[in-house]
């Protein structure tokens, strides 16, 4: 059975001085350096950053929830976002569309097959000649493979099934390729993510970079990185993507958001996931 | 840093002290003749968000010619849809309010760091006095980012009399 590991690392009396100097009531941090152990197996949390990447440590959102938020993590029977996980097994193994088959018909054994196909997501897809995320190779393979309808980007049976393929990939680090033609969509991407947008006027990285570990009322500002999507959280009920996440924080800002699997959210993805280079793959993660 | 708004912050006032001077002389007098005008029935119009004049990092004159009401601004200052300003600043003096922000500084003695004319001025747009990089929205400008959502649009976050309100609040928190 999976157990969460404390190992004290900053001593207490820093956190102790830390919560002091604010007046009112905090939330529960968890304490400092404590391990993610997922059925015996060890996630990277924290990592150094690869060249160029401004945060140090890369550390996952994980590492800024409270306790009992990540204690749920580390367990697959109490993690929310396994039920979604069960029904995209589900549909991996149901036949659908005009050919009558299922995923499994062609990729057999997702925990072979699927193994390490999140971790480099989102990816440049040579054929189609553009970047492709786990959802759009998804939908490729429905619609040309299975002669079946596309799915919906935030449908149960999508979320299910990127969930189902990204558990495939749990515990692997986050690499995704800026090379050859992905490099202008990556390009762009880091361009929105130091553009202001919305009537308050921020851009990604004011609260994500500069103001990391943090309180913004009772939330505590992580690095907005994406190694967990599909992600359960708290506020959604549920388990939602990565252009969801990107489109809360822009209505936040009161901003007109991209649409979800527009170039522009797809091109942020690619970004925001090498911020994360060498970080676990969390799927499913939890989150409030 | 960061790309820039799609409307231009200029990095000066766009006109000198002495200009500045006149023009303020020049806004107290027509205030004192739209006063008179008006007089007995509606009070003049707030000041227009481009034509608030930022004169060393002060807005000297009320936007509205009206001195604001602290205790109005006080709800402003917590209200999650106008100033939201626990978000991201810790205050004493509202600790029945649960989970103050740090992202700014706190606003205790606020007003024994600044006069109420800068107060004015950092509430309205506070890049004018912080400087371009400041993560903290301006609250009576036109001068905001990119795909600002449909329902926002050409408007502000707080109405030129919640800016008074909010700044007599914040007059009010000295600790000396």
């Amino acid at each position: 059975m999976a157990k969460i590991m404390k190992i004290n690392v900053l001593s207490a009396a820093l956190f102790g001085a830390g919560m002091t100097a604010v007046v009112m009531t905090a939330p529960a941090f968890a304490e400092e350096g404590v391990k993610l152990v997922i059925d015996g197996e060890e996630l990277t949390t924290e990592v150094a950053p690869q060249e160029g990447n401004p945060l140090d440590p890369v550390r996952s959102g994980w590492t800024f929830r409270s306790e009992e938020t990540q204690a749920l993590e580390t367990d697959d029977f109490e993690n929310p976002g396994f039920p979604l996980v069960d029904y995209g097994e589900e549909l991996w193994n149901t036949a659908d569309g005009s050919t009558g088959k299922s995923c499994a018909s062609c990729h057999g054994d997702a925990s072979e097959s699927m193994k390490g196909v999140r971790a480099s997501m989102p990816k440049w897809n040579k054929e189609k000649n553009t970047l492709f995320t786990l959802e759009d190779y998804i939908n490729l393979s429905r619609e040309e493979h299975q002669g079946a309808k596309p799915w919906k980007w935030e449908s149960q049976e999508m979320l299910g099934m990127t969930a189902y393929i990204g558990l495939q990939s749990r515990g692997m680090p986050v690499n995704v390729s800026i090379d050859g033609p992905a490099k202008e969509w990556f390009e762009k991407g880091k361009k929105m993510y130091y553009t202001r947008y919305g009537q308050l006027d921020l851009a990604c990285a004011q609260c994500h970079e500069d103001n990391q570990g943090t309180m913004i009322r009772a939330d505590h500002l992580s690095q907005g990185q994406i190694n967990g999507f599909p992600t359960y959280r708290f506020k959604w009920s549920g388990l939602g993507s990565i252009h969801r996440r990107f489109k809360g924080c822009m209505d936040n800002i009161r901003a007109e958001p991209f649409k979800r699997g527009s170039d522009e959210f797809t091109a942020l993805e690619l970004y925001v996931a090498w911020r994360g280079q060498g970080l676990s793959v969390e799927t499913p993660a939890v989150r409030n | 840093m960061y790309e820039a708004s799609r409307a231009h912050v200029p990095d000066k006032p766009d006109c000198t002290e002495e200009e500045s001077r006149h023009m303020t002389k020049g806004f107290i007098y027509s205030i004192a003749a739209a006063s008179l005008v008006l007089a007995g029935s509606a009070v003049a119009a707030p000041v227009a968000p481009d034509d608030v004049k930022f004169v060393d990092m002060t807005v000297a004159e009320s936007l509205t010619g009206q001195p604001g009401d602290p205790k109005a601004g006080r709800e402003t200052f917590a209200n999650r849809k106008k100033g939201n300003c626990l978000a991201c600043h810790a205050n004493s003096e509202m600790s029945e309010q649960l989970f103050h922000g740090e992202v700014g500084p706190t606003l205790d003695g606020v007003a024994d760091r600044w006069t109420p004319e800068q107060l004015r001025a950092i509430v309205v747009n506070s890049k004018q006095v912080l400087g371009e990089q400041t993560i903290m929205p301006g609250f009576y400008t036109m001068h905001v980012g990119d795909r600002v959502a449909e329902k926002f649009v050409g408007k502000t976050i707080l109405t030129a009399q919640e800016v008074e309100d909010v700044v007599a609040y914040l007059t009010t928190l000295k600790e000396q």
